[in-house]
């Protein structure tokens, strides 16, 4: 269970994030909308704290994320934007060494990492080093990586970027076996379908402001739009209209 | 050790390890052909010394039958005389284009002058601009200059004068360096390959740590660990380490081993490099390996991409010269302030265990102490680099 109340968070002059608050509860998945530059990167690195919001406040299962980060890290798996893994490691190594940073080692270890392996589908590579894997294969073995410790909440930056349409189907697949599971899935995208598609629950950001939320069917009859594109124009347009 | 730490240190170790190319530079290429280039170089400078003492000058006398007693008394001198006949033209067309070095032109009138006591004239050819010609030139002029003293002063004794009293200073060479002492100012320069080796050791493991991690995408998610994150950058420094004592260790057998090529003895000089010597050269870089391990760290953390790394971490390759050059200008004997100075108390040591006369054993400790209070120091502060948010690049 994520909360966000009135986060602030300026770069020099720029204000990426200005006053975003919103929800995100256990077994849903809880999409952060909006364009490039819109504020949802930097809501996040606050949220998986390398990121010190400047005002208001944050917690996840009633942790804060000022106060406590390595009690927060603990309970929050990520997959940051544009996540690497080590090259010459293989996937196998790969997870494993999350792990004992984590601070599971020895027949646990093992365990957790085999079942990852079996759970994300990576048996056929599990071996191999990293040097040479897809974009897919890569971004998997980078959420095994974030999974490792069994974490209550996921934060996920635009996952599916890169991604095929083979790839990005199974890793949807896979985010709503997640959910099913009872975890708390916040991720951010640009891409409409893909909420559309996921999602439970939408929070449109732009320009470090939420300018709607809610579930879909709340979004899109809001903005009297039969689909969630046009609701998602009218809502960044409505703002654009207000300047 | 905390077990963060530990992890990461193994992880870099054995990602280090896997990596070809890394492993070539940083384990092959430093230790083991710096050393054998460097003494290459060195044997090859020898030889060159010693074919110059023994190469014999040649010159070449125009109209020799004037002078039969000088001609005999350049062969004396070890110079190769031959005898051509020829204009002052024919001399210059010998130089350029013949190849010949120095050729020395007898006029038909020196015979007359030299039995009336006047001075004699002989005219000496040479290419100036020509390191060789400029050379053997000077060797001819010190036996014409050695007939000519010995001739003045076979004058002056029929004229019953001492030839003493035409030499009011005379100049005796002493050379009193001692064989091993000669040695060492040849072999000085080998500190610097050992602490450029053990550097280099270090180089890749400390960029790929730093800025390869982030240029990658692998640093974001490494910092969302639960683990106090100077730890992270604790066990990267400390793999690091591991990698420049591996360095250290391979380069100071291979000098001991490529010094077995080179017959000093034969020049008069003893190299102290067996394998004690070896072992305590080892214990004298080693604390300079965790400080350097620290320096290379520090820079790199700063870097945004590999690239921007290299390119600093190869002037910080030069910054342990500095001590080194200024102490070697201003010829520093070693003292026990000295010992403080990282590097150049590395130099000193090993100048001091080359030469057979080792420093003090404390100061070899002050030394130690200075490199790893530094070395502590500076990865403390590599620690508080990690802690800023700037990090993230």
């Amino acid at each position: 269970m994520i909360r966000v109340e009135g986060l602030t968070r300026s770069f020099g002059a720029v204000r990426a994030v200005d006053g975003v608050g919103f929800e995100a509860n256990d077994g849903r998945i809880t999409g952060l909308l909006g364009p490039n530059g819109a504020g949802k990167s930097t809501t996040l690195r606050i949220l998986y704290t390398v990121l010190r919001p400047q005002g208001g406040g944050a917690s996840i299962d009633g942790v804060d994320v000022v106060a406590d980060p390595l009690a927060i890290r603990r309970r929050i798996g990520v997959l940051p934007h544009g996540a690497g893994i080590y090259p010459h490691l293989s996937a196998r190594e790969n997870i494993a060494y999350f792990g004992r940073l984590h601070g599971i080692g020895g027949a646990d270890l093992a365990r957790r990492v085999e079942e990852l392996i079996a759970e994300l589908e990576i048996g056929d590579y599990a071996d191999r080093r990293a040097k040479g894997f897809s974009q897919g294969e890569r971004i998997k073995v980078a959420l095994a990586r974030a999974l490792v410790h069994a974490p209550k909440n996921l934060l996920l930056d635009e996952p599916t970027n890169g991604l095929d349409v083979m790839a990005t189907r199974a890793l949807r697949a896979l985010i709503l076996r997640l959910k099913a599971a009872g975890h708390c899935i916040l991720f951010s995208s640009h891409v409409m379908q893909e909420v559309a598609a996921l999602c439970d629950d939408i929070v449109i950001i732009h320009k470090g402001r939420v300018v709607a939320a809610g579930t879909p069917d709340a979004i899109r009859g809001r903005f009297g739009s039969q689909n969630l594109e046009d609701a998602f124009v009218a809502a960044i347009g409505d703002v654009r209209g207000l300047e | 050790m905390s077990p963060t730490i530990l992890t990461v240190l193994t992880k870099e170790l054995r990602e280090s390890l896997r990596e070809r190319r890394t492993l070539v530079n940083s384990l092959l290429i430093g230790p083991i052909l710096a050393p054998l280039f460097f003494i290459l170089i060195l044997k090859l400078a020898l030889s060159r010394s010693v074919a110059a003492q023994d190469e014999l000058t040649p010159v070449t006398v125009v109209n020799a039958d004037a002078a039969p007693n000088l001609v005999q008394q350049l062969r004396e001198h070890s110079l190769d005389v031959r005898l051509r006949m020829g204009t002052e033209a024919d001399i210059r067309r010998w130089i350029a284009e013949e190849n010949e070095l120095v050729v020395l032109n007898v006029p038909v009138s020196f015979g007359s002058r030299f039995a009336e006591g006047k001075p004699a004239a002989v005219q000496l050819y040479a290419d100036g601009s020509d390191s060789q010609g400029g050379k053997h030139a000077m060797r001819v002029r010190e036996a014409l200059a050695a007939y000519s003293s010995l001739v003045g002063a076979l004058r002056l004794q029929a004229r019953g004068v001492s030839p003493t009293v035409v030499q009011p200073v005379v100049v005796d060479d002493v050379d009193v360096s001692t064989p091993s002492a000669r040695a060492t100012l040849i072999l000085g320069m080998l500190s610097y390959v050992i602490l450029l080796a053990t550097l280099m050791g270090g180089l890749y493991l400390a960029i790929d740590a730093t800025a390869g991690e982030r240029e990658r995408g692998s640093l974001e998610s490494l910092l969302t660990v639960p683990v106090t994150r100077e730890h992270l950058i604790y066990g990267k420094i400390a793999a690091t380490t591991v990698m420049m004592l591996a360095a250290l260790a391979i380069v100071s057998s291979s000098i001991a081993f490529s010094l077995e090529a080179i017959p000093l003895e034969t020049f008069g000089m003893t190299a102290n490099f067996g394998p004690s010597v070896v072992w305590r050269v080892f214990a004298t870089v080693a604390p300079f390996s965790l400080l350097a391990a620290a320096i290379l760290t520090v820079v790199a953390s700063f870097t945004r991409t590999y690239k921007e790394a290299q390119s600093w971490l190869g002037i910080v390759l030069l910054v342990p010269t500095v001590p080194i050059a200024i102490a070697g200008v201003l010829a520093v004997q070693p003292q026990a302030v000295l010992m403080l100075v990282p590097s150049l108390s590395q130099h000193l040591l090993i100048q001091g265990l080359l030469r057979g006369e080792p420093l003090p054993a404390a100061w070899a400790l002050l030394a130690a102490a200075s490199c790893l209070v530094l070395g502590v120091a500076l990865a403390w502060l590599a620690g508080r680099l990690y802690r800023r948010e700037a990090i993230l690049g």
